[in-house]
């Protein structure tokens, strides 16, 4: 049997060296094939006027429905600002033990906080999220373990306190399922 | 294992319940949601939860209703707000009706967090306070607040009701009244009871010490910070804060201090660490807060987020009835520590005492007493014990009228109704006295 697979789904453009990285790392920490697509999806549809930012919860069921033959898992890749009505904004959310996740890049940059550019910052914060949210979907809710990806991050540096890997116990709940 | 904290979410909106409920669970809790009122409280007739997350309008009975009512089955219960923006003031009635806090939608995922972490944190408070009270029978008690008039009463059954809640509180009323005496007891009343209550005197420091006394600094932070320090917040931990004298505060400060009310965290003066402190604040004010903000000498948001609930202690001359007891209290007190006998009072200092206004209110009266009982002889307080000279105009005096009238009797006096003599001290015409006298009703 054929190992399962998840497939990143791009929003935008992302360079193909940036999105190796990262599907280098999923594929490693999760242990399966990793493909990456690219979406035509138009999503000016769910903008949001009103808060300038797109609407996550209805993007994560937008991703969801598209069709990908034999993947296990589909996390949706973004670069713009997330939000849910609840919230001001995410930087990513995912179906708890279900098929699909979403993740963006936009609230990830230092530049962002009025921060000097980093490339390698950038990837490893955006590779922990995916990471994270991917976790969501294999059940795995917040850990504290203080290096554990699935700490819960409210803010940039959080990400940066924590690496991109599951630990030991969170590793155990995802061989469950 | 720990049982895990629960929450019900109650919203009509449907994205709200879902987002709240998903957020919840992979933060480990265990969630219900309801999407109304109706059936919220038909979901708390059989399960229990440890913190409530309301919306405030909803369809049939709104929030308010509901808290009212979830209060009266368990007034214990954590019941947290949300409100859109333009209700803040809806918000403010549902924490003076016990809710332990509100949050503004939308909210910043940082804030849910530390909303629910402090809801926590008043759980285990009140757990750990059971499990202390069971050692500890006798508490550390407040020096007692003394009175019998309606208006100490008043104050003290406001003290009863504030004190096991978690919320803000201004306490105002004129120098000496016994302010920080409430905040005491507010504290020692508390489920904080068993951990600090640390006090700021803000009036007392310039801004800059002000923050560093607040937030604490690191070593090296500016010139004379040779250590790091803990800042007043950090000590709080767990406890309570009082800030007196909070309308001094500059506007800088005012934005530091909204900013950790809302995020119970802050950076020492010269760190870099988010340092979270779990605290309540008690605040004082001899001040009309309330104009200064209208004036815009004090921010709105920052009040509203101070003034949930209010006491007003009045000052000494509207509850006479309380001066005989206090007088008593300070010679027992006095006596004692001076360990000396304990001494009486003549009936005519008594009297004297009755009759003046107290502009120092009970400390006045306090520092009075105590002075009475030094100079005096040893036996009995007299008139001569208390600092009433005889020339000294009655402060009774409010108006301009009642001045001039008690003036024109002291100098009438002083030249024993002389009345060229008396004329020429005014500087008016001897025509004019005599109107005076007849106006004022004056007898030698
Ligand atoms: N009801 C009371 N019974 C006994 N003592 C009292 C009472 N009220 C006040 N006192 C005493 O009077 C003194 C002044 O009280 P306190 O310092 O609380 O006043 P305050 O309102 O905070 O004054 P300020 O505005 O000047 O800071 C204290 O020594 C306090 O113990
Ligand atoms: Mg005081
Ligand atoms: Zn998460
Ligand atoms: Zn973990």
């Amino acid at each position: 049997m054929n190992p399962p697979t998840i497939t990143l789904f791009t929003f935008g453009h992302f360079e193909r060296g940036f999105l190796e990285r990262i599907s280098g790392a999923v594929t490693k920490e999760y242990n399966c094939s990793v493909v990456i697509k690219e979406a035509h999806t138009d999503i000016s549809e769910f903008f949001d006027p009103g808060r300038r930012q797109y609407n996550g919860d209805k993007l994560l069921r937008e991703v969801d429905t598209l069709q990908v033959q034999g993947s296990a898992k589909v996390i949706g890749l973004f670069q713009v600002d997330l939000f849910i009505p609840i919230l001001t904004y995410i930087f990513g959310q995912a179906q708890l033990g279900g098929r699909t996740a979403i993740a963006s890049l936009y609230r990830l940059s230092n530049e962002r906080y009025g921060m000097k550019a980093d490339d390698e910052l950038l990837l490893n914060r955006f590779i922990k999220e995916v990471i994270h949210e991917l976790g969501h979907t294999f059940g795995l809710i917040h850990c504290h373990t203080a290096s554990c990806v699935m700490q819960s991050s409210t803010y940039v540096e959080d990400i940066d306190l924590k690496n991109s890997h599951l630990c030991s116990k969170c590793r155990t709940e995802t061989g469950k399922v | 294992m720990e049982k895990k904290i629960s929450i019900l979410v109650v919203d009509d909106e449907e994205s709200v319940r879902d987002s709240l409920s998903l957020w919840f669970v992979e933060d480990g809790y265990r969630v219900e949601c309801a999407e109304n009122a109706k059936k919220a409280l038909s979901i708390l007739e059989s399960d229990t939860f440890d913190i409530i997350l309301t919306d405030l309008k909803m369809p049939g009975m709104d929030g308010l209703e509901m808290l009212r009512r979830i209060k009266v089955l368990n007034k214990d219960s954590i019941i947290i707000v949300m409100t859109a923006f333009a209700t803040v003031d809806t918000a403010v009635k549902a924490l003076k009706d016990g809710a332990f806090d509100y949050v503004t939608k939308p909210f910043d995922p940082d804030d849910l967090s530390h909303l629910i972490r402090n809801a926590t944190r008043q759980i285990t408070l009140a757990q750990e306070n059971e499990t202390l009270k069971k050692r500890v029978d006798s508490l550390e008690s407040v020096e007692d607040l003394i009175g019998k008039s309606e208006a100490i009463k008043r104050v003290l059954k406001e003290v009863e009701s504030v004190a096991p809640t978690n919320s803000s509180v201004i306490i105002t009323g004129e120098s000496g009244t016994g302010k920080e005496l409430v905040a005491r007891a507010i504290h020692a009343n508390s489920l904080r009871k068993f951990y600090p209550l640390v006090s700021v005197h803000c009036g007392a420091l310039t801004e800059s010490l002000l923050e560093s006394e607040l937030f604490g600094h690191e070593k090296g932070s500016f010139t004379g910070a040779l250590y790091n320090r803990k800042g007043r917040f950090e000590m709080a931990d767990s406890g309570t804060i009082f800030l007196d004298e909070i309308a001094t505060i500059s506007a800088k400060m005012q934005v530091e201090l909204l900013r950790v009310l809302e995020t119970k965290s802050f950076m020492r003066v010269g760190g870099n660490k988010e340092i979270s402190s779990d605290f309540r604040v008690i605040c004082a004010t001899n001040r009309d807060l309330k104009s200064m903000v209208e004036k815009g000498t004090f921010r709105e948001d920052l009040y509203y987020r101070l003034n949930v609930m209010n006491i007003h202690v009045p000052p000494l001359r509207e509850r006479v009835e309380d001066i005989p007891l206090l007088v008593e209290y300070f010679i027992r007190k006095y006596c004692t520590t001076m360990n000396k006998p304990v001494i009486t009072i003549d009936p005519a200092a008594s009297k004297r005492i009755l009759a003046y206004q107290f502009p120092g209110n009970i400390r006045e009266l306090e520092n009075m007493i105590e002075r009475a009982i030094v100079v005096g002889n040893g036996r009995k307080i007299g008139l001569a014990d208390l600092p009433f000279g005889k020339d000294v105009i009655e402060s009774s005096v409010e108006s301009l009228e009642d001045f001039e009238k008690a003036f024109i009797l002291q100098i009438l006096n002083k030249y024993s109704w002389n009345i060229s003599r008396t004329a020429q001290a005014l500087k008016v015409d001897r025509v004019t006295l005599y109107n005076k006298i007849k106006k004022y009703s004056l007898k030698s």
